[in-house]
């Protein structure tokens, strides 16, 4: 049986599956119900300074995309930080942690950018007995018109000083959390660790409107009328994130630098997929939002099962695995050829595919009259669009052609030997244009 | 068809080789992988779900559909052998649509429930087909519990009793353990020696001994049982027969629908196995559908079902009366056996029509027969039995019965329908209290 528990920056917890800061670990009475279901930690959802809290919406905070059968796929939000008050927090966080001291309990913190707001909270936030702190420098709506979350996010020189102030101010690991709306990720993740940070946490939600109103003309969520951008989450922003994560696993001045993934983890694979990826540890929100806490027993015997059948005892046996293979396009390589197959004992004659490859790509399945559908390998370029619309699961696959074949589309020899962009001979340049 | 369809009397050989095969194949193919994602897709992870409710033995059914749609069909497997042990035999059995699927929301929604049961069955069977057992013994207690009976109830309580590291010595007065799983239910339902198959996986978890031919009144003695091991749990089903009160009922032909199951499921050549042309079946539950089926797959001609009462009232369920139907078989309601007719052998069976308050019309039915089934009802066997409620056992919630030390569960046990899943939970339910009992 795989052993599941991980030790992130010091911390220690029975699983992964750390809920994320948001609405599901905004109080006790989830926190606590979550840590029965199983989650291994949880980030607590933002604190802000003391004083009035902030004041939400009291319209639609959500609004949603979704794919067949209503399955939600993406879903935006509105919300600010918490809305209550600050010491009914600390006071149920401390409570929390000394129940549960298995878990980890993780204080989402986001103040304005003086060392004055910081050097307030930071010792409050210290006295619970939380193991760590995450910066909120992601919020992107709301808190960052008020110089906040991302405004913060999106200028490194911020993040490097206000990491500074928190790494003076409290003894315990700091998480800075990532805000994906910037150009290059990697730049604050290393502002975050010039300022002494412990470990970033990614994705933060993506600026979105996920629908329009065409009756009212009002973006939704609508408030009276009038919509926001919100924080895009959810399976439809996985990719987004593991591949923001896997720049900060592979460059220059970011990799080996301790990652909480973050961004439309729903099953243990996705979990499985930031692993691989370098991550230490995994945040999950919407997935519980939409199907609630228990949603992580699936995780926990799905990784398990899976690590079991590799022969993986522990999260470390695998975690970063696939880094070394992520790599830039031009060094992959321009030898390795591969043709689409259709397996006709899968196939259920749709036509997708024919449809596909013949209106939008190299018009390389051919359709006979009793609706057989077969791969011309001379004019297949194993681009995998027609994998991508089958309907049933591997009934086209690419298959490799071994070296020594002949290629029918292009009348080459297959070679063996790896060439690149930069080193093949058909391509006219092999350095990039400055 | 061949012309021995019209063969009037008890015949064997009705059907060509070819036909019997085709007859008696799976009712419902197994899903394949791809049907089985389709089928996990739609089901919404209800919260609280209705589905589990519905499940006697409460299994965590959205958690083992998500990891189907997960891809870990065996973690599924563990999920629904956890509460119930014999879930691949149930994913068979259960009537699914008065159960789990009758609970399920897109049943309300759409008319069309996650096909629940057939699920169960794609993960059961993936884990089990890979001989794996997934549960280990707790360290040995040294206690032995003996278990009368090996059905589901028997097997149920066995298991979890064994994983608890308890001795167990399972009794069976047949030859072969299962119960009911092995000679009481339709072979279309179990084929490919599923029954057996599945008795060896469980026991796989060690610490079980089976004796068989031990039957309770003839070889043991309840005393003598309580007296040797440490707790006694008695899975012993329903043993005996209700009489139809019919005059006539002793003629030839006319017997229980339970010897004729029995007998099919260990017909080791079904071709050799005789059927009447004119098949009459008298009841209204799962037994008397069984049976007729079967009449009609072993190529009966004619195959009727009499009930006394409406259709409504027949535990058999919908799904059930319409495989009958669909099967070609003829349901009758509302009549009651006055007179079996014949020379020492049964020619006819005469009827009358009755009201809803079972009260007489005064009209009769006669129909041809050849050959009558008796399926209206078991009875409880055995002397010395712990105080009953009704005709059964009289237990309390954990199984317990009047008598301190002797647990009971499964159809001789009072409460709960008869179903190999209700069997199931009350033997794994009593399996925790005599735990409880034992270790306390």
């Amino acid at each position: 049986m795989a052993d599941l528990t991980t030790d992130f920056i010091g911390i220690k917890s029975p699983n992964p599956f750390w809920l994320a800061s948001a609405p599901p670990t905004d109080k006790e009475y989830n926190v606590r119900r979550a840590f029965e279901a199983g989650w291994g930690g949880v980030v607590w959802k933002t604190l802000g300074s003391e004083g009035p809290p902030v004041v939400n919406v009291n319209g639609p905070r959500y609004g949603a995309i979704y794919g067949a059968d209503r399955r939600l796929l993406g879903l935006n939000n509105i919300e600010l930080i918490t809305d209550r008050d600050l010491f009914t927090n600390l006071e149920e966080i401390k409570r929390v942690k000394a129940d549960y001291p298995d878990r980890a309990i993780i204080v989402s913190i986001m103040v304005p950018c003086e060392e004055q707001a910081w050097k307030a909270i930071l010792p409050l936030v210290e006295d619970t007995g939380a193991d760590g702190i995450e910066l909120n420098f992601g919020c992107p709506h709301g808190m960052s018109e008020r110089g906040m979350g991302a405004a913060v996010g999106q200028v490194p020189e911020y993040i490097e000083m206000v990491t500074r102030w928190c790494k003076l101010y409290y003894s315990k690991p700091v998480i800075v959390k990532l805000t994906p709306n910037i150009t290059d990720i990697r730049k604050p993740a290393a502002a975050a660790r010039a300022g002494g940070a412990d470990a970033v946490s990614l994705i933060n939600t993506i600026n979105s409107i996920t629908s329009v109103n065409l009756d009212t003309m009002s973006p939704e969520p609508s408030i009276d009328g009038k919509g926001s951008h919100g924080g895009y989450c959810g399976p439809a922003v996985k990719p987004i994130a593991m591949s923001m994560v896997s720049e900060i696993a592979r460059g220059e001045d970011t990799h080996g630098m301790p990652i909480s993934g973050i961004g439309g983890i729903t099953t243990w694979r996705d979990a499985a997929e930031f692993i691989t990826l370098g991550c230490g540890n995994v945040q999950v929100c919407t997935a519980a939002m939409t199907y609630g806490f228990k949603i992580v027993q699936e995780m926990i015997s799905g990784l398990s099962e899976w690590m079991d059948s590799k022969g993986h005892t522990s999260i470390e046996d695998f975690r970063g695995a696939a880094v070394p293979n992520v790599t830039d396009w031009n060094q992959l390589n321009l030898n390795y050829i591969a043709k689409a197959k259709i397996n006709q004992d899968l196939c259920i004659s749709c036509g997708r595919c024919f449809a596909a490859c013949e209106d939008t790509s190299h018009q390389a399945i051919a359709m006979s009259d009793d609706r057989t559908f077969s791969v011309i390998d001379a004019e297949c370029v194993a681009c995998n669009l027609c994998v991508n619309v089958c309907p049933v699961e591997d009934c086209i696959t690419m298959e490799t052609m071994a070296p020594g074949a002949t290629d029918p589309r292009t009348g080459k020899v297959v070679q063996p030997d790896y060439a690149n962009w930069t080193t093949h001979p058909n391509n006219p340049s092999a350095t990039a244009a400055e | 068809m061949t012309s021995d369809v019209f063969e009037p009397g008890i015949q064997s050989g009705r059907l060509s080789p070819a036909e019997y095969q085709a007859q008696f194949s799976d009712l419902h193919p197994p899903l394949d992988a791809h049907e089985a994602l389709v089928a996990a897709d739609r089901c919404y992870f209800c919260h609280d779900a209705p589905c589990i409710t519905a499940c006697p033995t409460d299994i965590d059914i959205p958690l083992f559909i998500r990891q189907i749609a997960t891809g870990t069909p065996d973690a599924a497997a563990k999920t629904i052998l956890s509460q119930n042990i014999m879930g691949g035999m149930c994913a068979r059995v259960c009537p699914t649509e008065t159960l789990c699927e009758q609970a399920c929301v897109r049943e309300k929604a759409e008319g069309k429930p996650v096909l629940i049961g057939q699920l169960q069955r794609y993960a059961t069977d993936h884990l089990q087909a890979q001989g794996v057992h997934p549960f280990v013994r707790a360290a040995p207690t040294g206690k032995t519990v003996a278990v009368v009976g090996a059905g589901p109830a028997g097997l149920s309580c066995a298991h979890r009793l064994a994983m608890l590291g308890h001795d167990v010595v399972i009794h069976d007065a047949r030859p072969k353990p299962g119960g009911l799983n092995e000679y009481g239910i339709a072979a279309y339902k179990t084929p490919g020696g599923f029954a057996q198959a599945e008795v060896d996986w469980l026991m796989q978890i060690g610490g079980i001994t089976f004796k068989h031919d031990s039957a309770l009144g003839r070889d043991l003695n309840l005393e003598k049982l309580k007296a040797e091991y440490d707790a006694v749990f008695l899975g012993v089903g329903l043993g005996g027969v209700n009489a139809l009160g019919a005059e006539g009922e002793d003629k030839q032909g006319v017997s229980d629908a339970v010897d004729f199951i029995a007998e099919l499921r260990q017909a080791g050549d079904l071709a050799a196995l005789p059927i009447g042309r004119d098949v009459v079946v008298i009841g209204g539950g799962m037994t008397a559908v069984d049976a007729a089926v079967q009449a009609k797959l072993l190529g009966a001609l004619n195959v009727t079902l009499v009930y006394r009462r409406g259709r409504d009232r027949m535990n058999a369920s919908v799904f059930e009366q319409d495989l009958a139907a669909s099967k070609g078989v003829r349901i009758v309601t509302h009549a009651v056996p006055l007179a079996v007719h014949g020379n020492g052998t049964v020619r006819e069976i005469e009827f009358e029509y009755v009201d809803d308050a079972m009260k007489g019309t005064g009209q009769t039915l006669k129909l041809p027969a050849d050959q009558v089934f008796k399926a209206i009802g078991q009875t409880l066997e055995g002397e010395g039995m712990p105080d009953l409620e009704g005709r059964k056992i009289k237990v309390d919630g954990s199984g317990r019965t009047s008598v301190a030390g002797i647990w009971a569960g499964g159809d001789c046990a009072s409460g709960g329908d008869d179903l190999t899943v209700t069997a199931v939970a009350e033997g794994r339910d009593a399996a925790m209290d005599i735990h409880m009992a034992l270790t306390k």
